[in-house]
């Protein structure tokens, strides 16, 4: 696997940004909202997949916002699908190009067939045509754009939306906390249907989400991405926050950036010193009303995951902020 | 200002129809997009001290548009077509040379 993505991504470890590739393939004049993380997650997804390449991409934010009829801001060949059949759609893509191929009526090299889709696309209502496409082994590349709620259609809930948030199907109030469940893990999903490649990324860090897709797009078989893409409207945060807030998620351990080849998992981006989840929680009007026993619930399950994560990749422990408060007053008793 | 990325459209948006639009809804044209000027959205822009930016072009890498253009002197600064004004650029500038500037009238 190291021939893969590694000898090609050599020449960009110098880590310049002036010298990542100037060609834009998701143009400008597209309707995202000011400082969308998404697009700008999509902006580099499409530099790093490059020229001959198809894309499917499942209804959500970036469909809405690039494809207003009669304007397009992709310059691949783009089709939109509806939620369900993504990765289906993908598949058939992909089979049918292999046809072409074998009938010899095709010019030229293979075309890289990439799928496209929002969180509520991928681990609610399109889980089962991901999950049939990932089985039958086709050679594509799923990509995974989460922000963590339905945003497009007014900020509802999914099962990719975290403990605590305010959406507006999960409002807050005296007898509810938010989301009342915690995030469904649609990476470790993935891992276990034994595809070859599987990675987190977040546009934060934008080399490491180069190479992780050019690695995938190299990757015979299945690939899948799950791109953390911060959104201003929906999280309640600063518009000039994006890029902050995705590199505060990967340094409070909320979303780490790891990779899982044929199983091994890597870190790709270590920490040395893990910051309280408390200082991105804060930044976000989402989880505003959270008081100290919900902040540290969500800090001691971040940990704990964190822990089982950098066992799986035999990684060293960080240092761990300590808790605040330390623990609950006990009640006492016949008071 | 360069505006090197604008591209001539068939047609200006207000003027298509319903009936002009292929079959399928195919649309035949890459970044067609562009013809359509964000630009309008903002409220603040940002402005480069030059004398204080190290060219590193990190502004350029954060930018959710792409909205921000090299010049030829190898200095970045931002396209007035497209530019959204989310700051974005300002809060990740590693010199801090970049400022935000509201919008005049």
């Amino acid at each position: 696997m190291e021939k893969f993505g590694y000898a090609q991504s050599q020449k960009f470890d110098t880590y310049a940004s002036r010298l990542m590739p100037r060609q834009e393939y998701f143009t400008m004049g597209h309707r995202a909202c000011q400082g969308c993380g998404e697009a700008l997650a999509v902006r580099w997804v499409t530099k790093a997949i490059g020229k001959d390449a198809i894309i499917a991409h499942a209804t959500g934010c970036m469909e809405i916002v690039s494809s207003g009829m009669p304007q397009t801001a992709w310059m691949h060949p783009w089709i939109h699908v509806a939620f369900e059949n993504t990765a289906a759609v993908a598949s058939g893509i992909e089979t049918g190009l292999k046809i072409l191929e074998r009938k010899g009526k095709l010019a030229g090299p293979m075309p890289k067939v990439v799928a496209m889709g929002g969180d509520g696309g991928t681990s609610d209502i399109g889980l089962q045509a991901l999950s049939g496409a990932m089985e039958r082994g086709h050679n594509f590349t799923y990509v995974c754009w989460d922000n963590e709620a339905y945003m497009n259609t007014g900020i509802q809930r999914s099962s990719s939306t975290p403990y605590g948030a305010m959406t507006t199907t999960s409002p807050p109030g005296k007898k509810s906390i938010g989301q009342s469940t915690w995030k469904k893990n649609m990476v470790h999903i993935a891992v276990a249907h034994g595809i070859p490649y599987v990675a987190t990324a977040s546009p934060s860090y934008i080399f490491d989400l180069y190479f992780k897709v050019r690695k995938a797009l190299e990757t015979p078989g299945p690939a899948y991405i799950h791109v953390l893409s911060v959104c201003p409207t929906g999280w309640r945060s600063a518009t000039d926050m994006s890029v902050r807030l995705g590199r505060l998620a990967v340094e409070t351990g909320i979303f780490p950036l790891y990779e899982v080849v044929d199983g091994r998992y890597r870190l790709t981006v270590e920490v040395p010193k893990m910051r309280p989840v408390r200082d991105y929680l804060k930044l976000q009007g989402r989880f505003r009303h959270l008081r100290d026993p919900e902040i540290n619930l969500i800090q001691r399950h971040t940990e704990a995951n964190y822990k089982l994560l950098l066992e799986k990749c035999q990684a060293p422990f960080p240092e761990f902020p300590p808790m605040f408060p330390p623990e609950e007053p006990e009640l006492v008793a016949g008071a | 200002m360069t505006t090197k990325f604008r591209m001539a459209l068939r047609k200006p948006l207000e003027e298509t129809t319903w009936q002009e639009i292929e079959l399928g809804g195919l649309l035949r044209e890459p970044g067609s997009a562009r013809a359509y000027r964000v630009g309008d959205w903002r409220s603040q822009h940002p402005v480069w001290t030059k004398s204080r930016c190290i060219r590193c072009g990190v502004c350029w890498t954060v930018c959710p548009e792409p909205a921000i253009i090299e010049e030829p002197g190898g200095y970045f600064d931002m396209d007035p077509d497209y530019c959204k004004g989310c700051g974005t650029c300002a809060r990740e500038c590693v010199t801090g040379c970049i400022t935000m500037v509201p919008e005049e009238e």
